[in-house]
């Protein structure tokens, strides 16, 4: 975005891949989806996941502002500094889409005061099915919904279920509690992704996040190639 | 100059993070000052003579090329509250990203260059004014407007207001802008011969106290 | 310029401070004038104490007072005033004036503790403080302002507060309130039926190195850190005695 435009100040306008002293930016991910599906736990996961292995950031953007930075803090899955709560003024849509700027602060600050980093995951406050990242704030996206949550979901689509790079359908350990049909979802996500993958995950039980933090890594291959 | 210029810099969706901030709305409702149409009506009417005014001829006078250092240390002057001076710089650095890619010019990358952790918010405005092609009382006017707008909008979502009786209160104060924005941009032409301390300082104790009770919340939805 | 004119008067009061060398601080200016008679009191160590003592009610409209104190390189200076300042309604149409000049020195100190300035009902009183500081100069002043005697609707009241440090703008604050200033003086994000409100600045070089930390008295006063080695303590209150005490409490915090 306005490449077109030589940014000579100490941030860049938008999305540009590159810090103004030349380096390739962290990559940015991030991870959105409704109040409760899991998205703060699966952050919480992927940190612990990859965090021997890359250098790395969260920026929280919860409606009711700490708290998820609390949690993350609490559960002690990076140190504080890596951790920021951006504050969204009851719109955490309008925060990771319409006016992405104070994340945008967020990012770069993160970047300034604890860099060289290699990822950032921005996670969204609880929103609706129709609430995605701008393409100005970060390079993909994980939408989180949850098996409990109703197993139309991926039927009734949205920007969020069609869209997002990756669909991560969390808590499939409660599946056989709240009788929903996990083939069904998996059909319906297929029929509405159009070949997009789709991650079915339980944080309790088997291989947990292992597929996601797999995910997070071919994108930072792609990234960083 | 393109008059519709004004229109995308004053637009609320103007994306430079003013909607995360309820210009002291959320201490007010807090602590019972503001319950509904009429008490945030007359919260915006005070804000408006008070920080409004000092914002809009802080903007004006950028509009007019009047030096952004200066007037940026004058706005310091003016804001006690270091909540205030926090608010006011992040908002400044958001709105210089969102103007530098919306009007690109070597004033604002000069104003980036210089802030590199933000400009008070109204000279940033003024410069973006400038780079728009808009002339001072454009300035003055966007600041008066996004002064009484960004607690209104915030209340309805505080207090579940209705939206028509917020849009109705802005619309009872638009006379009151029109003064105003005029007065800024007035005092702003005078500043450029007599300097930049002659500004209004019009001072609202209440904002500045209620800013700090704020910024020491452990939980909020706005961040001033 | 002086005496009492259909005009209104005109007065000014000159205060020059300076180190003795034995220790010690010299008043070499001491000038009342009209209303503003100045005392010398006994002072305690190497300060001197000044006390402004009104000889005339007022100011009345029309009137136009100034003070002028300046404090020289190590020169160490207290001023009060014996009582509350009136502003009233004068049989001259028009506004008063009361303007404050204050300079201190590099190593010089000043402390500026006047009584209350009460805008009785029907005054029109416009004040200015202007406080110029050189870098190394130290500074505690109070201002406090009470709209309206018991029970009484204020008088228009402006005032305004300027400080400047090195030639830069430290603090810039102005008010006004009462009949006929801009809308909302009073309402929830001014003054909210308030009818008390002061302000207390202290200015220290050794804050360079270390600033108090902004911190609330209670709900309606709070202690900001300027954006130089100055701190500001903003205070509400409904009168004149509790927000003396709100004053006291901060500055008792400070030292």
């Amino acid at each position: 975005m306005h490449l077109d435009h030589t940014h000579d100040g100490p941030s860049a306008v938008s999305a540009d891949a590159r810090r103004p002293d030349g380096r390739r930016r962290a990559l940015r991910i991030g991870l959105g989806g409704p109040v409760g599906s899991g998205k703060t736990a699966t952050v919480a996961a992927l940190c612990r996941a990859l965090r021997d292995e890359l250098s790395l950031a969260v920026v929280t953007n919860d409606i009711y502002t700490r708290e998820d930075a609390e949690f993350l803090l609490r559960e002690a899955v990076l140190p504080p500094e890596r951790i920021t709560a951006v504050e969204t003024g009851a719109c955490p849509h309008t925060a990771i889409r319409d006016d992405i700027s104070a994340n945008l602060e967020a990012v770069e600050d993160l970047e300034d005061e604890t860099g060289p980093l290699d990822l950032i995951l921005v996670e969204s406050g609880g929103d609706n099915l129709t609430a995605t990242f701008s393409r100005g704030l970060v390079d993909a996206q994980i939408f989180v919904i949850d098996v409990a949550g109703g197993d139309d979901i991926p039927r009734k689509g949205g920007p969020g279920v069609t869209t997002a790079d990756l669909l991560v359908v969390n808590k499939t350990d409660l599946a056989p509690y709240v009788g929903s049909d996990l083939e069904r979802m998996a059909a319906d996500a297929e029929a509405q992704r159009a070949g997009l993958p789709v991650v079915f995950q339980s944080l309790r039980t088997g291989s947990g996040v292992t597929a996601v933090a797999g995910w997070v890594r071919e994108r930072l291959a792609a990234w960083t190639a | 100059m393109s008059r519709a210029a004004l229109l995308v810099l004053a637009d609320g969706r103007f994306p430079a993070g003013g909607h995360a901030h309820s210009g002291g709305a959320e201490a007010a409702v807090r602590a019972g000052r503001i319950t509904g149409a009429a008490s945030l009506e007359d919260f915006c009417r005070g804000r408006l003579h008070t920080s409004g005014l000092v914002s809009a001829a802080l903007a004006a006078a950028a509009a007019l090329g009047a030096d952004p250092v200066a007037l940026d240390a004058a706005a310091d002057a003016r804001t006690p509250s270091p909540a205030l001076r926090v608010a006011a710089r992040r908002l400044g650095r958001q709105l210089v990203r969102a103007a530098r890619a919306t009007w690109p010019c070597t004033e604002l990358d000069a104003l980036a260059r210089q802030f590199p952790k933000g400009a008070h918010q109204p000279v940033v405005l003024g410069v973006a004014a400038r780079a728009a092609g808009l002339g001072p009382e454009d300035a003055a006017y966007c600041s008066v407007y996004e002064c009484v707008s960004g607690p209104a909008s915030a209340t309805v979502r505080l207090l579940s207001l209705d939206p028509f009786d917020a849009t109705a209160a802005l619309a009872r104060l638009a006379p009151e802008l029109d003064v105003v924005a005029h007065a800024a941009a007035d005092a702003a032409r005078r500043a450029l011969a007599d300097g930049v301390e002659t500004l209004p300082a019009a001072s609202a104790p209440l904002l500045e106290i209620g800013a700090e009770a704020h910024a020491a919340w452990p939980v909020r939805l706005f961040a001033s | 310029m002086d005496g009492v004119t259909t005009a209104g008067v005109r007065a000014t009061a000159r205060i020059e401070a300076g180190d003795d060398g034995r220790g010690g601080t010299s008043l070499p200016v001491l000038e009342g004038q009209g209303p503003l008679a100045l005392r010398r009191v006994r002072g305690g160590g190497s300060e001197a104490r000044v006390m402004l003592v009104g000889a005339m009610s007022g100011p009345l409209g029309g009137d136009h007072l100034t003070v002028e104190a300046r404090v020289g390189p190590g020169a160490r200076l207290r001023g009060g005033s014996a009582a509350a300042t009136i502003a009233l309604p004068g049989q001259t149409k028009g506004e008063a004036r009361y303007d404050v000049r204050l300079d201190v020195a590099d190593g010089g100190e000043l402390c500026w503790l006047p009584e209350q300035l009460i805008s009785a009902g029907g005054s029109e009183l416009s004040v200015s403080v202007r406080v110029g500081l050189m870098g190394g100069a130290r500074l505690v002043l109070r201002e406090e302002q009470v709209l309206g005697r018991v029970g009484e609707e204020p008088g228009r009241l402006t005032s305004r507060l300027t400080v400047r440090r090195d030639g830069r703008p430290l603090l810039d604050q102005e008010l006004a309130c009462g009949p006929g200033a801009p809308g909302g003086w009073d309402g929830p994000a001014v003054l909210a039926g308030h009818r008390a409100l002061g302000q207390l600045i202290v200015v220290r070089p050794e804050f360079e190195r270390e600033m108090p930390a902004a911190r609330p008295f209670g709900e309606y006063a709070a202690l900001t850190p300027l954006a130089g080695p100055a701190v500001l303590v903003t205070a509400l209150a409904p009168d004149a005695l509790l927000l003396r005490r709100v004053l006291d409490n901060a500055l008792g915090d400070l030292t």
